[in-house]
């Protein structure tokens, strides 16, 4: 009888030090525990630290303008650092130069993901350089973080699981122009001038959409490619066509090619030109570069461009002031522009969803988090479309013109869109930062 | 015992015995070392292998031949491309084919190249070749619908077969791939160069006059420099492919032509040793460099540019150092060794460097 109690007491004694274990590890384990302990629940995450990583086009042809980027989301990291970190881990973010090219962008990504064992990869920029290694990374399960490209192949959940884009695609950006043009515009003769790759043809996919193919004639419809700066040819062949509007997906060096040969032929079409090669503060410094001083920001005077942050000289928006006063503190050498505006609002997107993930997140339970936690609030115009289904950031951009003295103006309500469906307008208010800055 | 001895001499005397010999033993290392380092090295020493394969063929073709070539990573390209459109769409060629089929492909380019760049000479041959790696990755872009344009085409990697187990790391299989692509190219070359073609590829470097009196055909010789040379850019080319992941055009820029003319030159113009000198450099010092800009508070407008600074210095300081490149260095320290100690077979002058092989400055 004694050894049968004696056994029982036993017997429960184990369960309940397998239930305490069973407990104590969940604790350890569990992703959206928001107290407790530091633990290394992933690679690139220990109990003080979260590494991270990127490819960007620090030289080279993209990197002006461009190379602010990592920079900037690098200073708005060290300022959570300086308050106490993400769950009192540090950010270390490293970026290395592709010089945007895939071949150097295929061994950096590599030496990221198994030398410097980065939790994920953030902001890799350009969609050429991101194509060569988006397969790579998802096989290794990396989380691919905010793509710096608006190209929609990052929204592809059944092949790229891990991948994440961030700013509007150029589809929904080509719509939203088109509409725009057919509102305010309507009538005048269109032509497109594109890069002649995703970026391009995808912008192009959106016009197309909301403007009709028919509308415009293959004389109006001109590409480039990034390697070859002579632009000449196709400015002279939309001149020739009689395009009065002139719509142009085009990296910064090349809208400003684009606008100095235009004023060469005594040319002067109404640009409308998507965001990534419109930021006002870049133009000037590569038209009078460019020019060797003879013209400079005035030839951006009466241009259309759109945005889905708010603008850089908005000095009343909260989250301009918060950002130009970390851009003050902590990189005050690079210029306060659009750039900057955009590295800085991507790092502030992965502390939400860093925060989001809980204390000890895995690489896999982060993708679920950001999948299926909705991101409340952030410095988009419009709010995030992340979920299951949908790999994209901001779903939205708004219209704004640039004066001639660089002053840019908000024209009309947010618009968003998907690419395949409808635009509607955004209903919802502006968000507004956190008093520390930090989500 | 000189049954043995006389066995093992015919069996080490003939050039491709020691050869083979030699490769043998350079695969067992290379087996050895992949095995014992992380992912990330196999993925480099793989970069270094395919280097290698292209800068000994240019080695070949400048060093030996005397014929500059700035055209060879436009060559690389169309190995690259070959070996990408076998692979679009998802279809399964082996490796082996694949390899082949660049080999083949960027042979018979380099037969048309070969003719045209037999008639010029010096500052218009480089010329011409220049025309090449500029057109090529221009092609691309003009084709989008074939070539994929600016985004290129991807590659699907080359997985482990299954023998090697589940977790057999995908960077080590492609770095033995590249191995053995390097070694039998490197086997082939050595051959080629101890026979009768190198011996005339010299002779045509040296002097066409005299290499024609003594019954060389110049311009067949040097056709023939420039096809073993394209072949092999074009199996290097798709190695790269694999490597990269992707072909795009802008992967095969003038950067690249000029990095191959610069492994050459620092590993030492005009012999095999010297492409395999020159390729760790390429791959490995852009490596060390890269990783500074972001960790010095310099601003970033003087940190981007601290890489390619520290690279550029580099190749200044190895060309006053070593103007012979390292395999020049190499040599000099031993034939000094030997002139210094008097171990000189040929019973040199003590203190007088002998250039055995190739006069580099060509």
């Amino acid at each position: 009888m004694k050894s049968v109690m004696g056994g029982n007491a036993l017997r429960i004694r184990a369960i309940a030090i397998v239930c305490l274990a069973g407990l104590l590890a969940a604790c350890g384990t569990s992703g959206d525990s928001s107290s407790g302990t530091n633990t290394a629940s992933a690679p690139g995450i220990t109990a003080t630290t979260i590494t991270i990583g990127s490819t960007q086009p620090l030289t080279g042809r993209a990197a002006p303008g461009y190379s602010e980027i990592s920079p900037s989301s690098n200073a708005y990291f060290n300022y959570v650092n300086d308050h106490g970190g993400i769950n009192g881990r540090k950010i270390t973010y490293y970026y290395y130069d592709d010089g945007y090219n895939p071949t150097n962008t295929a061994s950096l990504t590599r030496k990221l993901i198994l030398e410097d064992k980065v939790f994920a990869m953030f902001s890799a920029l350009g969609t050429p350089t991101h194509l060569a290694v988006v397969d790579y990374i998802n096989s290794q399960k990396v989380p691919d973080l905010f793509v710096s490209s608006g190209c929609n192949c990052w929204n592809d959940v059944s092949n790229h699981p891990y991948t994440f884009g961030w700013q509007p695609d150029y589809t929904i950006e080509g719509k939203i122009l088109g509409q725009y043009i057919q509102k305010s515009l309507g009538g005048k003769k269109v032509g497109y001038f594109y890069q002649n790759d995703e970026f391009g043809t995808d912008g192009v996919k959106g016009l197309d959409a909301q403007l009709g193919a028919s509308s415009v004639p293959d004389a109006s419809r001109q590409n480039y490619v990034p390697t070859n700066t002579n632009i000449g040819p196709q400015i002279a062949a939309l001149k020739a066509s009689g395009a009065e509007v002139v719509v142009s997906f085009s990296i910064p060096a090349f809208t400003a090619l684009a606008l100095l040969g235009a004023a060469k032929l005594g040319y002067h079409p109404i640009w409308v030109v998507s965001n990534v090669g419109s930021d006002v503060t870049t133009l000037t410094g590569l038209l009078k570069n460019f020019s060797k001083g003879a013209v400079g920001g005035a030839l951006l005077g009466g241009m259309v461009t759109d945005a889905y942050l708010p603008l850089t000289g908005d000095s009343a928006n909260p989250w301009i002031s918060l950002f130009k006063g970390i851009h003050d503190k902590y990189v005050s050498n690079l210029p306060w522009d659009g750039n900057v505006l955009y590295g800085m609002a991507q790092a502030y997107t992965f502390v939400q969803a860093m925060k989001a993930a809980g204390r000890n997140p895995t690489r896999a339970s982060f993708v679920k988090a950001l999948e299926t936690t909705k991101l409340n609030g952030g410095p988009g115009l419009a709010p995030y479309g992340y979920s299951s289904s949908n790999h994209l950031g901001f779903l939205g951009v708004q219209i704004y013109t640039i004066a001639a003295d660089g002053t840019q103006t908000t024209t009309g309500p947010v618009y968003t869109s998907s690419d395949s469906g409808p635009i509607s307008q955004y209903s919802g208010s502006a968000s507004t930062p956190p008093a520390n800055g930090i989500p | 015992m000189v049954a043995v001895q006389s066995r093992l001499d015919r069996l080490v005397r003939p050039t491709f015995g020691r050869h083979l010999l030699f490769a043998l033993a350079a695969a067992v290392v290379l087996l050895l070392l992949s095995s014992q380092i992380g992912a990330y090295d196999d993925y480099n020493l793989t970069a270094v292998a395919i280097f290698a394969v292209a800068a000994a063929g240019l080695n070949l073709l400048t060093g030996l031949n005397g014929q500059l070539s700035l055209g060879h990573g436009a060559l690389m390209a169309i190995g690259a491309y070959t070996a990408s459109l076998l692979l679009k769409d998802h279809h399964q060629f082996p490796v082996i084919v694949v390899l082949l089929a660049a080999v083949l492909s960027t042979g018979v380019i380099g037969i048309g190249f070969g003719y045209a760049a037999a008639r010029l000479r010096g500052p218009y041959l480089a010329g011409a070749t220049l025309t090449l790696a500029v057109a090529i990755p221009q092609v691309a872009t003009r084709y989008k619908s074939i070539f994929g344009g600016e985004s290129g085409l991807t590659v699907a990697p080359s997985s482990p077969p299954d023998w090697l187990g589940a977790d057999f790391p995908p960077e080590r299989w492609l770095a033995w791939i590249a191995f053995a692509a390097a070694i039998v190219t490197m086997v082939l070359l050595a051959n080629l160069l101890r026979g009768a073609p190198g011996r005339a590829f010299k002779a045509v470097r040296d002097n066409e006059a005299a290499a024609a009196l003594a019954g060389i055909n110049v311009a067949r010789t040097q056709v023939l420099a420039f096809v073993v040379s394209a072949a092999c850019a074009g199996l290097a080319g798709a190695l790269l492919a694999y490597w990269t992941g992707v072909t795009a055009p802008a992967g095969f820029t003038l950067a690249l032509s000029l990095q191959l003319i610069t492994a050459i030159v620092i590993g030492g113009l005009g012999s095999l040793a010297g492409a395999v000198w020159g390729s760790p450099v390429l791959v490995f010092v852009p490596l060390l460099t890269s990783g500074m800009a972001s960790r010095l508070s310099l601003p970033s407008s003087v940190a981007d540019n601290v890489p390619l600074a520290i690279y550029g210095c580099i190749l200044v300081i190895a060309m006053l150092v070593a103007p012979h490149g390292i395999q020049g260095a190499l040599r000099r320290i031993l034939a000094y060794g030997r002139a210094r100690w008097g171990n000189t077979p040929g019973g040199g002058q003590k203190g007088v460097v002998d250039w055995d092989d190739p006069a580099p400055d060509t």
